[in-house]
Formats: structure tokens, sequence, C-alpha cells
């Protein structure tokens, strides 16, 4: 049995599609990249991985649990801002990981000397270990999100949810960050979601590309139907999409017109 | 140059910022001479000397019936009102504003009752106030919490409401509970402002303080103003204003310097 498991998804907000009839199974460790045009509802279906929402109809489960009803410790997520707490310490926010789990958030002692120990170790590995007594907005965008993502991997995930999390990176910090998040799932292969509006970016790190769009489209009634996954592209093979591009979906994107 | 883009340099801005200070102290100055130069015994604007005389009196020399000077009795007893006033509001506007902004069930309950409530005048309470907890100081500090708690309670649980949707997402996928939120990611990020709705809050609860001793008390600042007034004791009543504004803006100063050094993460991305 597949790792992620999504049947049937429907999600309505009062009388408005955004999403409807998706369908996907994903392999544990596989990198999932998901584009699409903007407001298609692809943060919504990651709400929906995350169990922020429950979808109008259908179920998302992740490893074989029934599905969640609110966010747990099995799904990690970085967004494009606000993924770090602005007043804990870069490694108080790592340390944030361990503590956070805890009766009343904090922890004492041995317990908190190892998760500091611990936190440092991880802080070196990605280069942040001399700012690790900064506060988060003292850093510049990029080493936010390596601290976001570094803070979401210590609380170990079943998988990772990313929301365009480089859109506000400029272009040189971007591919740092690729390279970054290509090393980290190296060490450790996880299951990754990731929304990007950026498609080259999306079939680089990605094993697979999904487009969200509307399949049935009514122009008198514009929100009377929602998007769905209209391509499931194989983006293996070093993001040489093309020459593996794989049709899946009967139904062609462009039949609204 | 454009008056907008004028800025003055450092003397200048120090000489403007006197300036009105300046301006009051000499209109009073002349407006005192004028009439004692008409009549000597004239009572309504004393002589700068004879403040000075009075505050160093008010401020030094015991009253002989109890042997105590009324001003630092009076600014102990204000300033014990004042402050558990306040900060009882404070805490209790902490509590609830947290549990409103947090919470979408007791939303439901509690918002509409303080917005309700923040719009009952204090100060027509005041009777019931007296009836219900007596003459004494408990009555005064109902007063002063009924006064700053709803209006801190609604800033409190906006600013909770406005705190990203990203990090308290972000802490349930690190395992924390609702307390742990609430203590952890909600509670460091509203306290700045808490002390900003404490040094606003002030302003306020003075009123509700000065306007509670004028009408039954025994001792307090706001008493001895309206009791001396009987008197027509214009030097006493000027140097207790002047000593109200002192200790207002000492608090106020205090409050601030609290918070600066309380929370540096405020200021990180300065
Ligand atoms: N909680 C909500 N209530 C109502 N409408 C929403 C809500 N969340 C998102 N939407 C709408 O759903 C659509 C899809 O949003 P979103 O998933 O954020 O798009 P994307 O991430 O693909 O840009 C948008 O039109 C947005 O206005
Ligand atoms: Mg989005």
């Amino acid at each position: 049995m597949s790792f992620v498991q999504v049947r049937d998804v429907w999600q309505r907000y009062g009388t408005r599609s955004i999403i409807e009839r998706v369908n996907l199974s994903v392999e544990e460790g596989a990198f999932i990249s998901i584009v699409g045009a903007s407001g298609c509802g692809k943060s919504t279906f990651l709400r929906l991985l995350l169990a922020e929402e429950q979808p109008t109809r259908g179920e998302v489960s992740v490893a074989g649990a029934p599905p969640a009803r609110e966010p747990d410790r099995a799904r990690g997520v970085v967004f494009q801002r606000y993924s770090v707490f602005p007043h804990l310490s870069v490694r108080d926010n790592i340390v944030a990981a361990e503590s956070f789990g805890t009766r009343l958030g904090w922890l004492w002692g041995a317990r908190l000397r190892e998760a500091k120990a611990r936190a440092d170790a991880t802080l070196a590995r990605i280069g942040l270990d001399h700012v690790a007594g900064h506060y988060p907005a003292a850093l510049s965008g990029g080493m936010q999100q390596r601290l976001a993502i570094a803070q979401a991997l210590t609380a170990r995930p079943r998988i990772l949810l990313l929301d365009e999390p480089f859109g506000a990176l400029d272009p040189g910090t971007r591919v740092q960050m690729h390279d970054f998040l290509t090393e980290l799932r190296a060490e450790n292969p996880m299951t990754v979601f990731m929304v990007t509006h950026d498609l080259a970016e999306g079939f680089k790190l990605g094993d697979r590309v999904l487009v969200f769009d509307k399949p049935r489209w009514d122009p008198h009634a514009p929100d009377a139907y929602g998007a769905t996954i209209t391509y499931d592209f194989d983006a293996r093979h070093g993001g040489i999409p093309y020459h593996h591009l794989r049709e899946k979906v009967d139904e062609p994107a462009f039949a609204k017109a | 140059m454009r008056l907008i883009n004028r800025k003055p340099g450092r003397v200048l801005a120090i000489v403007l910022a006197a300036l009105p200070f300046v301006a009051v102290a000499l209109a009073y100055t002349i407006g005192s001479e004028m009439r004692l130069a008409v009549n000597p015994q004239d009572r309504l604007l004393p002589a700068p000397a004879t403040l000075l005389d009075t505050a160093i009196r008010t401020f030094t020399e015991a009253e002989r019936r109890s042997g105590r000077i009324l001003l630092w009795h009076d600014t102990g007893a204000s300033l014990f009102r004042l402050l558990s006033g306040v900060g009882i509001a404070a805490l209790l506007s902490l509590v609830l504003g947290l549990v409103i902004g947090l919470l979408p069930v007791m939303r439901g309950t509690l918002s509409n009752f303080v917005a309700v409530i923040s719009m009952v005048p204090p100060l027509a309470l005041l009777p019931i106030l007296f009836i219900f907890f007596g003459l004494g100081e408990l009555s005064k500090v109902v007063l002063i919490v009924i006064g700053t708690a709803p209006v801190m309670t609604r800033d409190l649980a906006q600013r909770v409401l406005e705190i990203p949707r990203e990090q308290i997402i972000k802490a349930q996928t690190l395992g924390a509970s609702s307390l742990v939120i609430a203590l952890r990611v909600v509670l460091p990020q509203v306290l700045p402002r808490l002390i900003i709705n404490m040094r606003l809050s002030l302003g306020t609860a003075w009123l509700f303080l000065i306007a509670a001793e004028a009408v039954a008390s025994e001792t307090g600042l706001g008493y001895r103003i309206f009791l001396v007034r009987r008197f027509l004791a214009m030097d006493i009543i000027l140097i207790y204003v002047l000593w109200i504004t002192l200790l207002a803006f000492l608090l106020d100063w205090a409050l601030r310097a609290l918070s600066r050094r309380a929370f540096r993460w405020l200021e990180a991305g300065l």
C-alpha cells in the first residue's frame, strides 16, 4: 500500500468549489512538486495533507493511519513566511521542536542541555552556528528558511510539506536552498510535498510534478468547479522532464476554452 | 526646501522641545505678577517663589495632628490603588485575551460580552461600587479594573488573533498542545503589547482614581486636591497636580524601559 493516500478529495468553501476529485497515491520517500495557476487551490491541498482542514468529501491518510483531524508531529511544514518563532533565538527555535511536545512546553536540566547540544550540532550542520544566539529577524530570508526546514525536520515528521518555501528568496539564494534541501534528503530520506510557482524548480527537485488546474469550466459560474490534478509528470533523471513526459489524467486541461 | 523636509539640528531640537514649557511658565509668572500687583492677597495664581516654598513644605513638613507628611502618605495610598487596579486589570485582560483569542468556543461566549461591558461608563457605576464594596480601598481598585480591563482585553484578544496562522500551525506540527501554544508561542508575543496597554491605561486609571478619591476617601492625592480646594489653596493644588504629572511620567518611563529590556527580540530586525 502506498504511503500517502488521497481518495476522491473535494474541498468547497460555501458555494465555491476549490478542488475536486483529487486522487493520489505517493510512495514513501518521494518528492512531489505541485504547480498550478495562482489561486487554483495548491495551498488548500497542502492544508488538507496537513489536516489543518477537513475535506468536504473524501479522505487523506498518511502511513496507513486513519485520517488526522488536526496537525500533528507526523506532518512537518514550512511556509513562505512566518515559519519560525520571532521571539525565540535561532537555537531555541530548534530546541522548540523537542520541547513543544512536552506538557508545559519547557525542557529542564539534563534534557535541556542535551537538546541544546543536539540543536547546536544541527545548526553547525546547516551553517547557522555563528548566529545561534540571534533572533530570526536578524537573519536573511534564506537563513530563516534554512532554520525553518531544520526546525521542521528536528521533529522527525513522516511527511514534509513546503508551501512556496523559496518564493520570497532571490534567485542565487534559491539555488543554494535547492542544494541544501537535496543534501538533507540524501541524509534522511523523507516524503516531501512542495508547492512552487517555479516550474523549473519543481522539475529540478521533484520525483513527480503534479499540475493543478480546472478541467471543467463554466464561464457563467467560475466558482462552480474546482481544480484537480490534470498532469502527473515523472520528473526523475536529473530534472529533464520533457523526454519522459507521461500523461496520466484522461481529461485534458485545455478543455476550458 | 519644502517644510516637510526641513529637520531641526540637535541644539534647535532641544530648544524647540523646551519652548512650550518655558512659554507656559512665563505666561504663568506674568499673570501671577499682574494679579498680585493689583491685589497682594490674591490666591488664584500664587507667585513662583510661594509655590517653591509650599513645595518644600508639603514634601518635608509633617502635619501636626498626625505627625505624618501628608503628601507622601497620599502618594502611597494613591499609588497602591492605582497599581493594584492596573495590575489586576492587566492580569485579567491577559488571561481573557488569550482565552478569547485562542479558543473559538470562548470567543463565541465572551467577546460580545466584553464588548458590551466596555461600553458601560465606569463612573456611572461608582455609586453601585460604593454600595457593594464600601467606601474603602476595594471600591476604588474595582473601579479602575472595570474602567481599564475591558479595553485591554479586547485589544489583547485582537493581537492574539493577529499572530500569523503559520506560527500556530507550525507549533502544532511540533507537537504543542493548546496550553503550550498559549504559554510558549502566544504569551511571549503579546506581553510587549500588554505593557503598551498598561501604559495607555494608566491615564484612564488616574482619571478614575482621582474621581473616586474626590467622592469618598480619607487619604490620597485626589482627596487632598479636592479637600484644599475648599480653602482655595491654589499653591497646594498646583504642587499636587505637578507631582501627579511627574508620577505619571515616571511610571510610563519605567514601563517603557522594562519593555525595552525584556523584549530584545522585538528590536532584532531594526
Ligand atoms: N478558508 C477559506 N475560505 C474561503 N475561501 C478560501 C479559503 N482558503 C482559500 N480560499 C480560496 O481558495 C482559493 C484557492 O486558494 P489557495 O489554495 O491559497 O490557492 P493557491 O495556493 O493555489 O494560490 C482562493 O481563491 C482562495 O481565495
Ligand atoms: Mg498558495
